[in-house]
């Protein structure tokens, strides 16, 4: 067993377990001869005393997955500690092991012994990595909870949200029935969920995601646990439900004088929430302090890299992103020394040796041998973008009046997009954003014509295009393409890249022959960044941002004019995510194409597009050109969605708002009457209940619907 | 017996990788089933495919100085009522199963797979009509619904090969693979490189080809080996109800039919030997699709 | 969750027209004359006059839409016709051996449930381990051995054994229910195998799946202990698919019924199908078909009501 870090010292254990009970307490004092006051490997910030109760702390966790495919070294020696009242943040790309560590921490990893696990973790003060799963479990769930990603697959489909709640209080706390009933009312009460007497019958479907997360956090809550470890609780909520969910975390911490460590790969959320973050890459901690001084004095090439890299919405726009070259390492292979290394531009022989973490300051930490050296606040403030001069006049795409309801039978009606008009102007780049539901999927497949609209219509070049069939429409497809969300599913997995792409220039007979389809092939691949012998090879044989590359070249190969982008960076990393938006931009330069970016990552529309629009419940609220829209926005659900987006604009506790949309969007269904936003609008008016607003004209570009805007 | 969820094991870490075994050995240690289905098919596959040269015994040559002999050197599986030897009626009868119960798979699963696909990809009332077609197969027994076949299509010998019972047998499994096809397709529909394809203008056919058929190919072989069991087990029923294959021919449901029971008080081999064979092809056959199924689709099968 | 069942038997009705449909059209419109062939199997050689005569008697030389049309409204007022070989009525002759085939099929699924379930439970949350490996060869075993033959093989051992058989002729279970057991335990044993081994796959696999699911492994870091786990959210999750299953594999045992019946000389509904198939008795194949598939489908409602009991999402509706 390794030793427990120094702080913890022997008299004060024993009290603190008095809240454990009592055959424990043995067990305590079993573990109290283990300690010894050696030093500790791996993270130095632990060691520091501060006031207040470490919860929760971790020692050189390392943990294997012996696998088909291989051993996967997932975390490979993580320190850190977690006091009372505060958040810590671990963040990092996928496959960094942040979620790993966590189910570690929880005793949630199985497998037997194809995983392994070594370090040392301790809560209050006891060791309890060597416990047996029956000690184990009457842990989790008491003293140690988690709240999960999904809430819409977290909960039991067949039990009442009642049961689900009272459960951990009847397996722990040896409550009555009734007891238990009654905490979970006040649980319920505690995250906000109203009428909790009714709710606590109610089963999961009954409930929308985000009121399930809710529930998830009642759940946490249940025994008064003194540790939350809640992984990425928001990713999949809308931006103005994640606002609201993270508050109220924020809320029971300092309330309840719990430690929450808060999984996540959104640095703008750790920005606004955390109070210390932990940067993780490739199974390692490689920077660790204070919030301030991790985000505002980045030491780490990596943590720089990745603000740089992150579209922010309070930092000046550029042209391009800085980007990370490459993409994170293989766990499997990874490369010796610094796994960051082979993606560094300050590297050298030195980084052949694994860097130790090493503190550089009384809260601050990083694993560099050649830290980032920024002058002063890092990044900079924003000025305001000059109103540059709207681009192209000339409308490449024009849709006007688009509409399409989906009919559901029995007289329901799912209006999906509802009289939806804007243009796209030649060479510019039309950003459409909002919230899950909104439409916007919907109306990329309207423009695709994988859905036949209900009515409207929308031009390509003077061209209507609505209701051409046969070969004509086969004309039009060539002209418009399309790059998906999910590079996994878009790809056909059974097919070489290069044969994918072949094909389509075959069927529309863009070249003769096989041999000199290949050739254009290779020509596409090129642009996007991908050397030739890249078409050998099957999708899963390449990462996720090489896939989104290919995705690109299957569209530009056919030499279109317009290129639909559904989401196209979202399921990416973060700094695969800049490489991929350079990409489309220096293409759209080099090529001249008009975009159709749609996304619900407001700093990513901000950062690519030249006009933006926004929509809510199938309709465009507003529109206008970038600086427009973004410098003042008018309409009160761009406002909302604005002030939604953590950024980098203040750090925790430097005076910012809170989340300000309440509510929940309504179903798509069963609209609101009048303006559809009505019902979680701040400045509605009975007007607004009965009259749906016209769309009505600022400035020239800029438009609003919105009677009190 | 251990835990339902098995701790890791906190402890050292593997210094380095363990060493990979072969990968016939990590075959047999993941699919141990399925590479003793597969072992034991191909021997039976040989010994009744061979059983005009390997079978000691013509199968049709009666002996009434020696009926219902015990098995013994000369005949090592004894001999029937009419003195005929039962090795070589069970390597006979072998021939017929795999043969009607594999021809009437495949011909069945083919149907059913390009009427599942096509259904599911064209839509509209052809696929309104097909799927209420198909759902009124599904709800007649498929033991029923041949015996009905068996009643209307009477015999049509080729070869020697009663072809409509083929037939009979087939027809039963295209609702069945028809469904699966179906619910497959549709799944693949929903992908997004479908779609691309669409907006590609490859057309519905290319699509078809291209994008749909490949990867159904392992839920069809998949089904295929499910459809080869049930195939056999339904021909040997039909035969032992007389409905099936006709004497001469040798069939493991015959060698149970009419007096077999009766003659079993005394001599059991007579109807252990061919019930033990179709068994054995049954339980191979179920024990290669379940490990198929594993290796094409390992989400739907769960486990591992 | 009344909507729903309503809608369930609504969708009922059409397929029960559509199998009435498709096995009168199949009858009469596929290759091979079946008064010929029935007139064969008399023995005789029978001449093209006698055939006609035969199928004028039978009133198959109308158009074969007054036929149908004729049956379809007969299916209306439960007049199914009269068998041509017996010339008794075809719904009496059913009513006869009716029950025999419902207690043989009732048993055998009870016996299959009560089997099942435990077994598939078990094999699933131990999967991977010998206990596992045991309950999938007895499962592979239900499917691979034919149920008529291990009908004779348990007879066989009976009489080897106890020097026992189950006794003959047909009893009514409410006036003698022991005999009516001791009939029907082998038979029932034997093809409620199969179902049983077709549900412990079923139940198995799911149990499996549901142990990978999120939440699953919320019970989990509720420190939940692993006996309620598995009580309340591994099983009642994986019974769904699996219920799902009892009602459609009921269709599989009923073909395993027909052939069992012969083996043990009961005289139900399968025997009587079988010698109408031997005979071509098309009429009594047609209502045989007909009844069967009513209780496929009541069966099949059985197990819808018993889903929406278990699944909320169905008896509250979603949203």
């Amino acid at each position: 067993m390794l030793p427990l870090p120094n702080f913890v010292r022997k008299d004060r254990l024993a009290s603190r377990h008095s809240a454990l009970p009592t055959r424990w307490r043995q067990r305590v004092h079993e573990l109290l001869g283990s300690i010894n006051d050696s030093e500790n490997p791996g993270n130095p910030m632990a060691e520091k005393q501060i006031e207040g109760d470490v919860l929760l702390s971790v020692r050189d966790l390392h943990v294997q997955f012996l696998t088909g495919a291989g051993l996967i070294h997932a975390v490979r020696g993580v320190s850190y500690d977690v006091w009372a009242g505060e958040i810590v943040a671990l963040v990092g790309e996928s496959g960094c092991g942040k979620s790993v560590s966590s189910l570690a921490l929880m005793g949630l990893l199985h497998g037997g012994d194809a995983t392994r696990i070594s370090g040392a973790a301790s809560l209050k003060g006891m060791d309890y990595f060597g416990l047996s799963e029956e000690q184990m479990r009457r842990l989790r769930g008491r003293e140690i909870a988690m709240v999960f990603q999904e809430p819409m697959t977290a909960l039991n489909p067949v039990l009442t949200i009642g049961i689900q709640i009272m459960e951990p209080m009847l397996a722990h706390l040896g409550y009555s029935r009734e007891k238990a009933w009654n905490r979970a009312v006040e649980l319920l009460t505690l995250v906000g969920v109203p009428d909790p007497e009714r709710r606590l019958g109610l089963y999961p479907h009954q409930f929308s995601g985000g009121m399930r997360q809710r529930v998830m956090i009642a759940i946490a809550l249940a025994c008064n646990p003194s540790v939350i470890i809640a992984d990425e609780p928001t990713t999949a909520l809308d931006v103005t439900i994640q606002a609201q969910i993270l508050d109220l975390l924020q809320d029971l911490v300092d309330e309840l004088k719990i430690g929450l460590v808060l999984i996540t790969h959104n640095l703008g959320l750790v920005a606004r929430y955390a109070d210390r973050v932990n940067v993780m890459y490739a199974g390692r901690i490689v920077e660790a302090g204070t919030t301030s001084q991790v985000l505002r004095h980045p030491r780490h090439q990596y943590t720089a890299g990745l603000l740089k890299a992150v579209p922010q919405l309070d930092m000046p726009r550029q042209e391009l992103l800085e980007t990370i070259p490459g993409q994170p390492p293989s766990l499997r292979a990874l490369p010796e020394g610094c796994a960051f290394r082979p993606r560094c531009s300050a590297a050298s022989d030195k980084c052949l040796e694994i860097p130790a973490l090493t503190r550089s300051t009384q809260d601050h930490s990083d694993a560099c041998f050649h830290p980032f050296k920024d002058n002063g606040v890092y990044p900079a403030a924003g000025t305001p973008e000059p109103i540059k001069p709207a681009i192209s006049k000339e409308a490449l795409l024009t849709v006007s009046g688009l509409t399409k309801h989906f009919y559901l039978g029995r007289g329901a009606t799912v209006r999906a997009v509802e009289n939806v008009s804007f243009s796209v102007p030649t060479g510019g780049t039309l950003g459409l954003v909002g919230e899950s539901g909104c439409g916007k999927t919907t109306l990329a497949r309207l423009l695709l014509r994988l859905e036949q609209a209900t009515a409207g219509t929308f031009e390509l070049d003077g061209d209507d295009l609505l209701f051409k069939r046969g070969q004509r429409l086969k004309d039009m497809r060539r002209k418009i393409q399309v790059v998906y969300q999910d590079p996994f599913t878009s790809l056909n997995p059974r097919h070489k890249v290069a044969d994918a792409l072949v094909e389509p220039l075959l069927v529309h007979k863009l070249r003769k022959n096989r041999r000199e389809a290949r050739e254009r092939v290779e020509e596409a691949l090129s642009l996007v960044g991908l050397p030739s012998e890249m078409g050998d090879r099957y999708p899963h044989q390449m990462s996720g941002g090489q896939r989104q590359r290919v995705g690109i070249a299957r569209a530009l190969v056919m030499e279109p004019d317009f290129i639909i982008c559904d989401e196209p960076v979202s399921a990416l990393d973060v700094s695969i995510q800049a490489q991929i938006m350079n990409l489309l931009v220096e293409l759209q330069k080099k090529l001249g194409l008009t975009y159709l970016f749609i996304a619900h990552d407001l700093a990513v529309v901000r950062h690519i597009s030249d006009i933006v629009a926004v929509m809510y419940l199938g309709r465009v609220v507003e529109s206008g050109r970038r600086q427009e829209l973004f410098a003042e926005p008018r309409h009160p659900y761009t406002q909302a969605l604005l002030a939604a987006v953590p950024s980098f604009r203040g750090l925790k506790g430097e005076g910012l708002s809170r989340g300000p949309l309440q509510g929940e969007i309504p179903s798509p269904l069963n609209p609101p009457s009048g303006c559809v936003f009505h019902t979680r609008c701040p400045l509605a008016t009975d007007e607004c209940r009965t009259a749906v607003p016209e769309s009505r004209s600022l400035t020239e570009t800029h438009k609003v619907a919105c009677v009190r805007a | 017996m251990r835990n339902v969820f098995p701790p890791p094991s906190h402890g050292p870490l593997w210094a380095n990788e363990p060493k990979r075994l072969p990968n016939w050995v990590e075959l047999i240690r993941n699919y141990p089933f399925g590479v003793v289905g597969l072992l034991v098919l191909v021997i039976i596959f040989v010994a009744s495919g061979l059983a005009h040269w390997i079978a000691p015994y013509d199968p049709l040559e009666t002996n009434y100085a020696n009926t219902l002999a015990a098995p013994s050197l000369q005949h090592w599986l004894g001999t029937d009522t009419f003195g005929r030897d039962l090795l070589s009626r069970v390597l006979y009868g072998g021939r017929t199963a795999l043969f009607i119960g594999v021809s009437a798979s495949i011909i069945g699963s083919t149907i059913g797979a390009m009427l599942g696909i096509t259904s599911a990809y064209i839509g509209g009332w052809f696929e309104l009509i097909l799927e209420r077609f198909l759902e009124v197969l599904l709800a007649i027994p498929t033991m029923i619904l041949a015996l009905v076949l068996v009643a209307t299509m009477g015999r049509n010998l080729v070869f020697g090969i009663d072809f409509n019972l083929v037939l009979a047998i087939a027809l039963p499994i295209v609702p069945n693979m028809a469904r699966i096809a179906r619910s497959q397709t549709l799944t693949i529909r929903r992908q997004a490189y479908v779609d691309a394809a669409r907006t590609l203008g490859f057309s519905s056919s290319r699509i078809i080809a291209w994008h749909i058929a490949p990867n159904i190919a392992g839920p069809y072989i998949v089904m295929v080996t499910t459809f080869v069991s049930q195939a056999i087990l339904i021909e040997a029923s039909l035969s032992y109800l007389g409905l099936g294959v006709t004497a001469p021919t040798a069939s493991w449901g015959l060698m149970l039919a009419g007096n077999a029971f009766n003659s079993a008080l005394t001599a059991p081999w007579i109807v252990i030997f061919p019930g033990v064979a179709i068994a054995l092809v049954v339980f191979s056959f179920s024990m290669l699709g379940d490990a198929l199924r594993d290796i094409f689709d390992p989400k739907a099968s769960a486990g591992r | 969750m009344l909507r729903y069942l309503l809608n369930r038997l609504m969708l009922a009705i059409p397929t029960l027209l559509g199998v009435a449909t498709l096995t009168f059209f199949m009858l009469a419109l596929l290759p091979g004359d079946a008064v010929e062939t029935m007139l064969r199997a008399d023995g005789g050689n029978p001449t093209p006059e006698i055939i006609a005569a035969e199928r004028a008697r039978l009133g198959l030389d109308r158009p074969i839409l007054v036929q149908f049309g004729d049956f379809l409204w007969g299916l209306f007022t439960g007049d199914l016709g009269s068998s041509s070989w017996t010339g008794k009525p075809v719904l009496d002759e059913i009513m006869l051996r009716l029950p025999v085939t419902l207690e043989l099929a009732v048993l055998g699924m009870i016996i299959a449930v009560v089997i099942a379930l435990p077994l598939g439970t078990l094999a699933g949350i131990f999967h991977g381990t010998w206990l596992d490996n045991l309950i999938r060869i007895f499962a592979f075993g239900g499917i691979a051995l034919p149920s008529f033959w291990l009908g004779m093989m348990l007879a066989l051992a009976m009489l080897w054994f106890f020097n026992w058989l189950p006794p003959l002729g047909s009893n009514s279970l409410f006036s003698d229910p022991i005999r009516v057991l001791q009939q029907l335990t082998l038979p029932a044993l034997a093809v409620g195998y199969r179902y049983a081994a077709m549900l412990v796959r079923m139940m198995r696999a799911s149990v499996i799946e549901a142990m990978s699911e999120d939440y699953v492994r919320t019970a989990r870091a509720k420190g939940l202990p692993a006996s309620s786990i598995v009580r309340r959210h591994i099983v009642p999750n994986s019974l769904l698919p699996t219920v799902t299953i009892i009602g459609l594999e009921f269709a599989l045992m009923v073909g395993s019924l027909v052939v069992i019946e012969q083996v043990f000389s009961l005289n139900g509904l399968g025997r009587l199908f079988v010698e109408s198939v031997a005979r071509s008795d098309l009429i009594v194949i047609q209502g045989i078909v007909v009844v069967l598939t009513i209780i496929f489908i009541a069966i099949n409602l059985l197990v819808d009501l018993a889903y929406a009991a278990i699944d909320p999402r169905i008896r509250l509706g979603r949203g």
